[in-house]
């Protein structure tokens, strides 16, 4: 966990130094979140509005109700598969932002590996992990290639990974009004619908699709694998020192790659869960901004796998109880990505807090990763 | 909170109750409180499409009975059917008009399964008897006669002959407007053309202006369009110095100088009926189709770009489709020279729905 310069041994052993860290880790984004609350109820006032209103209709729109939490959870889980996109890479020490494509692409995948088989009849039991692995391979190659391109070729990755996204939506807008688009969407150009009996289901006694459970899976899955294992431990290495991880000999070329393939499948996976369990095609509906959504999940969470879950069900409680704020107090849908605005910029401000708080910090100080 | 809306919706009800003697609208004697929830896709304010059921809504508000949510930027992702949900379970919405073309299906279909206590609306004529829940519905207003209007008053106030039109995507609703305007201004000037460019996106302000610029560097001297939000389309032909028909809503405020007339909805009439029939607990109608026949349209009042001319034949023209004139009259050819309609065709006949071409005038293509 704490040897990005120096290897643990050489260090002098204190109480709990992790815990410390954790602790830090978690009072540092809650005092941002309830500051950005204070700055953001300071706006209200000034437009003559209430605080007290407002957020307690946050509380009824995304916790306040059974079907309030479903809606919540139900909105939080592309964004939990998004943000791992951003934070797996983000390990390595990459600004990965183009999510957004891999989930087009692997939505449209998805959809389009559907149509010969749904057509021949194959079952679905079969269909649907077909479905499944191929939105993520193609998520995982498309997102490869930007981690390939930074690497051999020394091309910046987030400019990369976002004119890839362009092109991803503009390979789905091509196929979709042309060669593979059902010729009974007239007016909204669609591929073929893959039918309900080859929809994904929700889970039992509610509303929300599997995707969440597959989010959640995923977010225990990769924190394991970026926190237990070596090939975590070499990432975040590779992370912290790029030359030092490669005069240790890591293969770091390697791993670039396959955390970018990892990000890429989780995102390609999500376009899987629009297409099989919310929208039986695809279409222009697939762009919808949960690619960019988890760039900031992924930021609020800095990055821990695990943290990503939390946070990206408080940003769907935010869009789900966007809707009530809109319709009650008769502010505009802006408001709400407003106060997002607000949360994202003293978060930034907060990442200068880390080390500096005396209470927070245990005997050494100093290295992060 | 719930209760805290239906009692507000009571005490209104028992006010118009009282009020009812002086009231001209049926529905004044609401029994039940109507909660209408209207959903939109872009800003209410957006001089477009979105502004125009916006518009309707307002007038709705000031029905006795009646209580509006609203909600607008609902993207047409599963974001709809949560937000319609949220209406019916947090609101208590018990008509739910969903505005756009994309919320439908599988949206409108699956939430109105759902719920078979609540009425489902959605503006696009989409709702079919066999399949669809009996509790949605459609409506919608075959807006070309208005630009046939738009076409007519164009064709006088040109004088270069050429009409530039920007359409969002070669969808048949796109092509029929498109056709409308030229059949229009061919039937008051018959050296007029329609030039066309596709953005291929409903909204794309950039590309837009872009294609506006092109048109008017090309030589059309009327500007009109099919995209979401007309409002970057009329503002570029009014500084550049060219008239200009608006689309969906009323953009005259934009286009002070060169302003002739614009294709506009008239949705308050649809939605008066929905209110009347849910206040007197009686069905309500699965399907409306509309147009000038029927109250469902209106041109926008004829700006300073309209010569007295183009006021003149664009009213006529107004009262001859209130009348039941047909716009296509056959023979005509499509721009390529195919015999595309042989008779002449009723305003609501289906095969219209199909279109897909641009007929012989237009200058374009859609492929």
């Amino acid at each position: 966990m704490t040897a990005v310069v120096s290897p643990p041994a050489a260090r002098p052993i204190s109480l709990g130094p992790r815990t410390m860290r954790a602790l830090e880790a978690l009072v540092i984004p809650l005092g941002a979140l309830i500051a950005s609350a204070l700055l953001f109820s300071v706006f209200l006032i000034l437009l003559g509005k209430s605080p007290a209103t407002f957020f307690s209709l946050i509380w009824t729109g995304g916790f306040g109700s059974s079907f309030s939490i479903q809606n919540t959870l139900q909105r939080s889980a592309p964004l939990i598969l998004t943000g791992l996109a951003f934070a797996i890479p983000a390990r390595i020490g990459l600004t990965l932002i183009g999510a957004e494509g891999a989930l087009v692409l692997g939505g449209f995948t998805a959809a389009a590996v559907a149509i010969p088989l749904v057509t021949g009849g194959i079952a679905p039991v079969v269909t649907l992990p077909l479905m499944a692995l191929s939105a993520m391979a193609v998520g995982a190659v498309w997102i490869g290639l930007a981690g390939w391109l930074r690497h051999y070729r020394g091309v910046n990755e987030t400019i990369s990974s976002l004119l890839l996204s362009y092109i991803a939506v503009a390979i789905m807008n091509f196929f979709v009004e042309g060669l593979l688009r059902d010729p009974a969407s007239a007016n909204k150009p669609s591929t073929m619908p893959i039918g309900d009996a080859y929809r994904v289901g929700s889970m039992p006694g509610t509303s929300v699709h599997w995707g969440l459970a597959a989010g959640l899976v995923l977010a225990v899955a990769l924190w394991i694998l970026m926190t237990r294992t070596t090939f975590g431990f070499a990432a975040r290495m590779t992370g912290g020192n790029v030359r030092a991880a490669k005069a240790q000999g890591l293969p770091v070329g390697f791993l670039v790659v396959a955390c970018c393939a990892i990000a890429g499948a989780c995102a390609g996976l999500a376009g899987f869960y629009e297409v099989a369990a919310v929208h039986g095609q695809a279409n222009a509906s697939l762009v919808a901004g949960y690619g960019f959504t988890g760039i900031l999940v992924a930021f609020l969470a800095r990055q821990n796998p695990l943290a990503v879950v939390p946070v990206a069900i408080m940003f769907g409680a935010l869009a789900a109880s966007g809707g009530l704020i809109q319709r009650r107090m008769g502010m505009p849908d802006a408001t709400v990505l407003v106060l997002q605005g607000i949360i994202f910029v003293v978060l930034l401000v907060s990442e200068t807090f880390y080390g500096r708080i005396p209470f927070l910090q245990a005997r050494t100080t100093g290295d992060r990763t | 909170m719930t209760s805290m809306l239906s009692r507000r919706s009571l005490l209104k009800a028992g006010a118009a109750g009282l009020a009812a003697s002086a009231l001209p609208l049926g529905f004044a004697r609401a029994q039940t409180p109507i909660v209408l929830g209207a959903v939109y896709v872009g800003p209410r304010d957006d001089f477009g499409w979105n502004q125009a059921h916006a518009v309707a809504m307002d007038i709705l508000k000031q029905v006795p009975g009646v209580t509006v949510i609203e909600e607008e930027k609902v993207p047409e992702t599963d974001a709809v059917a949560q937000s319609m949900e949220s209406m019916i379970n947090l609101d208590g919405a018990n008509l739910v008009l969903a505005t756009s073309f994309g919320y439908y299906n599988p949206f409108v279909v699956e939430t109105a399964k759902k719920y078979p206590n609540v009425q489902f609306r959605h503006a696009a004529p989409l709702w079919n008897e066999a399949t669809d829940p009996k509790n949605a519905g459609s409506y919608f207003c075959y807006l070309n006669q208005a630009h046939y209007v738009n076409g007519v008053a164009a064709g006088l106030s040109t004088t270069s002959n050429k009409i530039g039109f920007v359409a969002a995507k070669p969808i048949p609703s796109v092509l029929s407007n498109i056709n409308s305007v030229l059949l229009g201004a061919r039937s008051v000037n018959p050296a007029a053309t329609v030039q066309v460019i596709f953005t291929g996106e409903w909204s794309m302000p950039v590309r837009e202006a872009e294609a506006a610029n092109a048109l008017i560097d090309a030589g059309c001297d009327v500007i009109t369009c099919h995209v979401d939000g007309p409002k970057v389309v009329v503002e570029t032909a009014e500084t550049r110095g060219v008239k200009s028909c608006g689309h969906n809503a009323s953009q005259a405020p934009l286009a002070p100088k060169g302003f002739i007339t614009g294709a506009e909805y008239k949705w308050e009439t649809i939605y008066k009926i929905y209110a009347d029939a849910l206040a007197k607990g009686e069905a309500l109608p699965n399907f409306i189709a509309g147009g000038y026949h029927n109250d469902m349209l209106r041109n926008s009042a004829f700006g300073a770009g309209a010569s007295p001319e183009a006021v003149k034949a664009g009213e006529a023209a107004i009262e001859a489709l209130k009348a039941g004139k047909p716009i296509y009259v056959g023979p005509l050819k499509d721009n390529t020279g195919k015999l595309v309609i042989e008779g002449s065709m009723d305003n609501y006949d289906p095969v219209l729905d199909g279109m897909n071409y641009l007929l012989e005038g237009v200058v374009g293509s859609i492929t």
